[in-house]
């Protein structure tokens, strides 16, 4: 086993393995520090960044920082390793990649041609030797583009799910959360709910009640009940009209056994709703969230840093050309990220690593009570996802998630995302907003109502 | 400041606890909107940074005999950074629990709200004691800056058949009060949560009422003395589901 070692202002630090050097050149985060793998001093962590700089790429393809022969994400990233597109690569450093990625060369083809070529591992490397303006940069320069029944990731433009949570799945509140949206644009990357009651009765009831108001209004939208895989197949054998199967997901195979997923799981979901063929303009249709400190949380992290662990979470949502994928960064909790500036940086690592890799990736831009995180966090890690192209962020009423006690974004930070930026929401949305004229029209608040069912 | 609706906008505003603001001009944010949500973020963030009045809790339980305990985190700030200490009894407290083989073990502890400890536990433990006739109870142990699993290296200790754990759930911005209950079967070190079942939401804002939850508990506790498990095995009857810890 290959040691490494690096000389920093004359002393000498040495990593007994790869997962060791990595763990100590990401920079700080609470999750790492339980795990007992962080940097044991500054230059200790700036030490191991010099010797991830000059670390050839061509070493993640030989040493692996889960063993292959008992994790089935490492054989998935290492069988499906495109090394034609790795190729023009082949011969850097991670330094290298850094430094190239930064050049006019790595322009949006250049980036979408590699991402075959670069495993998670590589890229999770390249991030931790770029600053926060790097990773915004770049990702800038990447585009993701997915299409369902609307057309995700083009330049200008920046989606939103409208969250239209409640603590009991009444309809009728979740109804007026969906119409308070609507009025603020919001909804085209996917109206989703997370039901408090994950029975597959209440979720079909729950997906049943979205499309019928997505056919009443001719909303070019897509819906999405967040409940396990397994019980969205049974609802789709069911006959139950589902968009997109959502699954959480990690980024090793013991985590996602505490997930209740396997790959092969994951494939027949992803089968069973493209033989559906309810996308109009395309048939991406998984929707995965993931967040680092979720294979900690699992006992499920093999010693490896938790923003590495992350990227390859990616790593198996990219086996399945996803609709939707974003990171739930700041809802994990304290002890993996412990404030705002730890959660702002894995934000921006989360959604750069993404891209790079060819995802369509957005971010839940939130936080826990017990983060030292306020709403001036969420504003800037909002407006530099923006800066860097996020493909969509989450909304909910007031920024106060009642079902799962969180913050998230409220409805008018989109607007004012889209107002600030000049972005625009996805364009068969934009055209159908056009046409209700929602915002300033004749529909009165009663007749929008009266559609919905909401009886008031 | 913010934009008062007409009765019917106020009826579809009464049909879900979601900030709604149902203004189809949009625009910013009315301050009282934005101040409301900072007086509920600071009374969450109060909840969870404030101590626990633990002579308050002992004056409430008397007559009944309460200990007091510690967790492996010795203050607030490691015990959010560091799970794994607030789930473990420190040396010297280990050391004061006496060996009374109860059939339950009541738990008090912080967990991340300070005023659900402090408005629900000692109601609780009454309530949980009268609906339990028949059961002895050790003294009431309260843990400072204690995790859910705390209360399995209590109850080992003290050789109970039952660990009751009541602990302060994690605020959100519309209850910061909220009282959880986990019921475990021959707690020891290193029980897993899927082992436990959860009476969560016991809080006067909309929650459980401390007696539906003492019930429940109640119910629960003699069904796992019957079965001889809690968690998953242990199904409740009456639709609450069995959840995973949620400290």
């Amino acid at each position: 086993m290959p040691v490494y070692s690096a000389t920093a202002g004359g002393e000498t630090f040495r990593f007994g393995t790869l997962a060791a050097l990595m763990a100590a050149a990401t920079p700080a985060r609470s999750g790492d520090q339980l795990a007992g793998i962080a940097a044991e001093t500054e230059a200790h962590r700036v030490a191991a960044r010099y010797a991830l700089a000059d670390l050839p790429l061509a070493e993640f393809l030989n040493e692996a920082v889960v063993p292959y022969e008992s994790d089935e994400v490492t054989r998935l990233i290492l069988d499906t390793h495109d090394r034609r597109a790795f190729a023009p690569l082949g011969a850097m450093t991670v330094g290298d990649l850094r430094d190239w990625l930064l050049s006019p060369s790595a322009g949006a083809e250049a980036l979408s041609s590699a991402a075959p070529g670069l495993t998670p591992e590589m890229v999770a490397a390249v991030s931790k030797l770029m600053r926060n303006q790097d990773l915004i940069g770049v990702a800038q320069k990447a585009r993701v583009v997915s299409r369902f029944r609307t057309t995700l990731g083009l330049e200008g433009r920046l989606a939103t799910r409208l969250q239209p949570n409640h603590p009991a799945d009444d309809p009728a509140g979740i109804a007026v959360a969906v119409l308070d949206g609507l009025l603020q644009g919001t909804g085209d990357a996917v109206i989703g709910i997370n039901p408090a009651s994950d029975s597959i009765p209440n979720c079909t009831r729950l997906v049943e009640a979205l499309d019928r108001l997505r056919l009443e209004f001719g909303m070019p939208v897509q819906s999405c009940v967040l409940t396990h895989v397994t019980n969205t197949m049974r609802m789709i054998e069911a006959g139950a009209p589902v968009d997109l199967p959502f699954q959480s997901i990690a980024g090793t195979e013991a985590a996602n056994r505490g997930f209740g997923v396997d790959l092969a799981v994951l494939k027949e979901a992803n089968d069973a709703a493209r033989s559906l063929h309810r996308g109009t303009v395309g048939d991406n249709v998984m929707y995965f969230e993931t967040g680092q400190g979720a294979a900690l949380s699992a006992d499920a992290h093999h010693g490896v840093d938790q923003q590495t662990l992350e990227v390859r979470a990616y790593g198996v949502a990219r086996a399945f050309d996803p609709f939707l994928v974003n990171t739930v960064v700041g809802f994990i909790g304290p002890e993996y990220l412990y404030d705002g500036k730890q959660v702002i940086r894995a934000g921006l690592e989360d959604h750069f690593c993404a891209k790079l890799l060819g995802l369509p990736m957005g971010v839940d831009v939130c936080y826990t009570n017990h983060v030292e995180a306020d709403q001036d966090d969420m504003d800037t890690l909002m407006t530099l996802l923006a800066v860097a192209g996020v493909n969509f962020v989450i909304c909910v009423p007031g920024a106060d998630d009642v079902m799962l006690s969180y913050q998230t974004l409220a409805f008018e930070d989109a607007a004012w995302l889209r107002r600030t930026m000049g972005k625009r929401p996805a364009p068969e949305f934009e055209e159908w907003l056009a046409q209700m004229q929602l915002a300033s029209g004749p529909r009165a608040l009663p007749d929008l109502a009266r559609r919905m069912g909401i009886p008031a | 400041m913010t934009r008062d609706l007409d009765p019917f906008g106020r009826r579809l505003r009464a049909l879900t606890p979601a900030r709604v603001r149902l203004d189809p001009e949009g625009g910013a944010t009315p301050l009282a909107s934005v101040l409301d949500f900072q007086l509920c973020h600071a009374r969450a963030r109060d909840a969870i940074r404030l101590p626990v009045d633990w002579q308050a809790v002992k004056a409430a339980l008397a007559p009944r005999e309460a200990i007091e305990l510690q967790s492996r985190a010795p203050d607030r700030d490691t015990y959010i950074r560091r799970p794994d200490l607030g789930r473990r009894l420190a040396p010297d407290s280990l050391a004061r629990i006496p060996r009374s083989a109860p059939d339950l073990a009541i738990v008090i502890a912080d967990g991340l709200s300070a005023s659900a400890v402090a408005a629900h536990a000692a109601p609780m433990v009454e309530a949980v004691a009268a609906a339990l006739t028949g059961f002895s109870i050790g003294p009431v142990a309260l843990v400072r800056e204690g995790r859910v699993a705390a209360g399995d290296e209590v109850a080992e200790a003290m050789g109970a058949r039952l660990c009751l754990m009541l602990i302060g759930e994690r605020p959100g911005l519309s209850v910061s009060d909220s009282l959880g209950a986990y019921l475990t079967f021959a707690p020891r070190i290193g029980t897993t949560d899927s082992a436990r079942n959860c009476v969560s939401n016991i809080h006067g804002n909309g929650g459980l009422p401390h007696a539906a939850a003492a019930d429940l508990i109640a119910y629960l506790a003699r069904r796992a003395l019957e079965i001889g498990a809690t968690g998953v095995a242990l199904k409740d009857e009456r639709g609450q589901a069995t959840l995973p810890s949620a400290d």
